[in-house]
């Protein structure tokens, strides 16, 4: 099962004959991904060979979905030419865009959120690594090999904490790891994975890494106590960050009060997630509830 | 990035809202000359990107161009809120009537635009709307429509503002969306005794994400003012400076932030945030390490990276030709964990450099280099 990614998916790349595009489709196939097409107007009706796999490139989005009958297209395009890139792929009414584009516009990304949600299509991103689900598919950026399939859902606005985490907890396994990436406005959130990992037969537990910034984490503290039965294990990045200073993702800043580390992680506590200190701490709890369940 | 008030008066008059007359300058003598085609009279206000610049005594009436001249040398090269005033703007005083609060700021967990307004403006709007929510009106905006004419008079009915402000609503929207801004504010929005309306303060932050196609205000506003800062923008590092003892570079900015946290949770304080990416290269990695070296309150640095699509023994090679060029003055801890991680350490074993020294988790490494920093 696991969410929104399974062998079944079948991929398009929306920047697949780019530096990152080309980079990037050739691990996502070397992970079992299904890629069945990039798009690219300029290059349409060619195709290109990784390895030995021959991936056409199709003009547009719908003519790749009419050819192959892909529901899910990952986005490299550079951030000047992502609103449409995405736009398109909802018009066409893919079921998920998954945007890997670092830089866009906030005001871009309100747009094609907007837009996308009018068309039914869930938006992962901007600004985010993607998602795998190990041993089925990895659309996106994460590495493939760092970790295995297993029960344990992930979702998490950090690339590289979502990395260290899935090797942490390697030898036992994920169902699906979702990156919401980190910036101020993205297309699906710490709620919505929790909402599809409650669902999901396949996963036992969910483990939720944020940082500072907005009010995310304080909302899916709520959720969780109103929502989730599953145990969550949490990890909160930013203690130290100073207040009014941007730490790397554009979303990640604490203004005035709010925002803050302390907030999120006692916000989480209250309802009744534990809270690692450390990634490997959180790691620890992670295989302390699984032993204590199991 | 934030604008100054001048900036946002600007952009504000550009788009035809009304604001005071004004000009500004670093000069005392240039302020007289102002305060003279002013009228003589003049409001005489700092110009700093922080919040209290009144009850710091920025912001300060003069009687005329002399009293201008002198109240301009006072505040040019006050301290307020750990900025430096460098300009100040003068400009005429308005007889106000009544004072308003409006402002498009983003609605992150909607992820859309949000308009809040207040017939209660003049003072802080987070206050009046902790102790009388009734009070401010916030009203979401569809990001597919905009501000239109209907909304705006939507937004100011629900706030108690005068039909006037109407107009001023729809004109602050476009300044939103072609500037590419994230926020805009006008507090306050006053209706004068001659019954117009005039934004007579505003706040601007621009999206730095939009800077391709929004050229405008340039380099000159965005250059840091600490050194350390300013070598690392001007190599191109994601890198923010902090008052500790340990260096920090690692990959990813959830990691690093992790890696600042981890160092605090073992008794010492980070000395900066520096990221420098998925690549990891030999240069990026001589550059961070050669800021880091140059902070002099550094004792010790970690480098904690995990090798995801950049295999370890790549981040390994970086490091060793990273210190072929740069001098290595203080004790290094470097953690690598993830792909190739055994042949990674292997590659800094062999290298074997005095003030290398490697430890496997990012707990124990954390402990490390903060004993190192911290131990005389």
């Amino acid at each position: 099962m696991a969410i929104h990614l399974t062998k079944e998916s079948k991929v398009l790349v929306q920047g697949m004959t780019g530096g990152e595009g080309m980079k990037h489709t050739r691990r996502m196939l070397a992970a079992g991904t299904n890629v069945v097409g990039g798009v690219n107007p300029r290059k349409a009706g060619r195709s290109v060979d990784f390895d030995d796999r021959r991936v056409p490139v199709f003009g547009s989005v719908a003519e790749g979905m009419d050819a192959t009958g892909a529901d899910v297209t990952v986005v490299f395009v550079p951030p000047a030419f992502a609103r449409a890139a995405v736009t398109e792929a909802a018009d066409a009414g893919i079921g998920l865009a998954v945007v890997i584009t670092e830089g866009i516009p906030v005001h871009d990304s309100v747009a094609f959120i907007a837009h996308a949600r009018r068309k039914g299509t869930r938006v992962i991103g901007p600004n985010c690594p993607g998602l795998i689900t190990p041993g089925q598919s990895n659309a996106g950026i994460i590495p493939a090999d760092i970790t295995k399939p297993g029960r344990i859902g992930l979702v998490s606005k950090s690339g590289t904490l979502t990395y260290q985490l899935m090797y942490e907890l390697r030898d036992t396994g994920f169902s699906t790891c979702v990156g919401i990436g980190g910036d101020p406005v993205v297309g699906t959130t710490h709620i919505d994975c929790l909402a599809a990992f409650q669902d999901d037969p396949d996963t036992d537990l969910v483990v939720l890494i944020g940082e500072i910034g907005g009010d995310a984490e304080e909302r899916a503290a709520a959720y969780i106590r109103d929502h989730v039965t599953k145990p969550v294990v949490g990890y909160i990045a930013g203690f130290t960050a100073p207040e009014g200073r941007t730490m790397g993702h554009a979303g990640a800043i604490v203004s005035g009060s709010s925002g803050t580390a302390q907030a999120k992680k006692e916000a989480l506590e209250a309802a009744g997630v534990r809270v690692g200190d450390t990634p490997t701490q959180t790691a620890q709890q992670v295989l302390a509830v699984l032993n204590a369940d199991g | 990035m934030d604008l100054y008030e001048h900036q946002a008066r600007e952009l504000f008059e550009e788009h035809g809202i009304v604001v005071p007359r004004a000009e500004v300058t670093d000069s005392p003598q240039r302020a007289r000359g102002i305060a003279r085609r002013l009228g003589g009279r003049v409001v005489v206000k700092a110009q700093v990107k922080t919040g209290g610049r009144g009850k710091a005594g920025g912001v300060r009436i003069a009687a005329d161009p002399a009293a201008a001249e002198l109240t301009a040398r006072q505040i040019l090269g006050m301290d307020i809120k750990g900025h430096t005033v460098g300009t100040v703007m003068l400009a005429q005083p308005v007889d106000t009537e009544e004072e308003f609060y409006v402002s498009y700021v983003l609605d992150r967990a909607a992820g859309r635009f949000l308009a809040i307004a207040s017939a209660e403006g003049g003072m802080d709007i987070e206050e009046v709307a902790a102790t009388r929510p009734e009070a401010v009106a916030r009203v979401p905006v569809d990001p597919a429509e905009g501000v239109t004419p209907a909304q705006a008079a939507r937004i100011a009915g629900a706030a108690g503002l005068p039909p006037q402000a109407v107009d001023v609503l729809v004109r602050l929207w476009e300044v939103l969306v072609r500037e590419d801004a994230l926020l805009v504010e006008v507090n306050p929005l006053v209706r004068t005794r001659d019954g117009r309306i005039m934004a007579l303060d505003g706040k601007v932050t621009l999206d730095d994400n939009a800077s391709f196609r929004q050229a405008r205000w340039g380099a000159e506003h965005s250059t840091p003012h600490d050194p350390l800062e300013a070598a690392a923008a001007a190599k191109g590092l994601n890198y923010v400076k902090l008052d500790g003892e340990v260096g920090i570079i690692g990959n990813g900015a959830g990691l690093v932030m992790s890696t600042l946290d981890v160092v605090a949770g073992c008794g010492a304080r980070p000395a900066n945030f520096l990221d420098i990416g998925g690549g990891a290269s030999a240069q990026v990695m001589a550059d961070g390490l050669s800021v880091i070296l140059s902070d002099p309150s550094v004792k010790s640095v970690f480098v904690n990276v995990f090798g995801g699509i950049t295999a370890c023994d790549a981040v390994a090679d970086g490091i060793v030709r990273a210190l072929d060029t740069v001098r290595l003055t203080k004790p290094l801890v470097v953690r690598l964990d993830g792909n190739n991680a055994a042949r990674g350490r292997a590659v800094l074993d062999e290298y074997a450099h005095p003030l290398v020294e490697q430890v496997t988790t990012m707990d124990g490494a954390a402990g490390r280099a903060a004993r190192l920093a911290t131990t005389p």
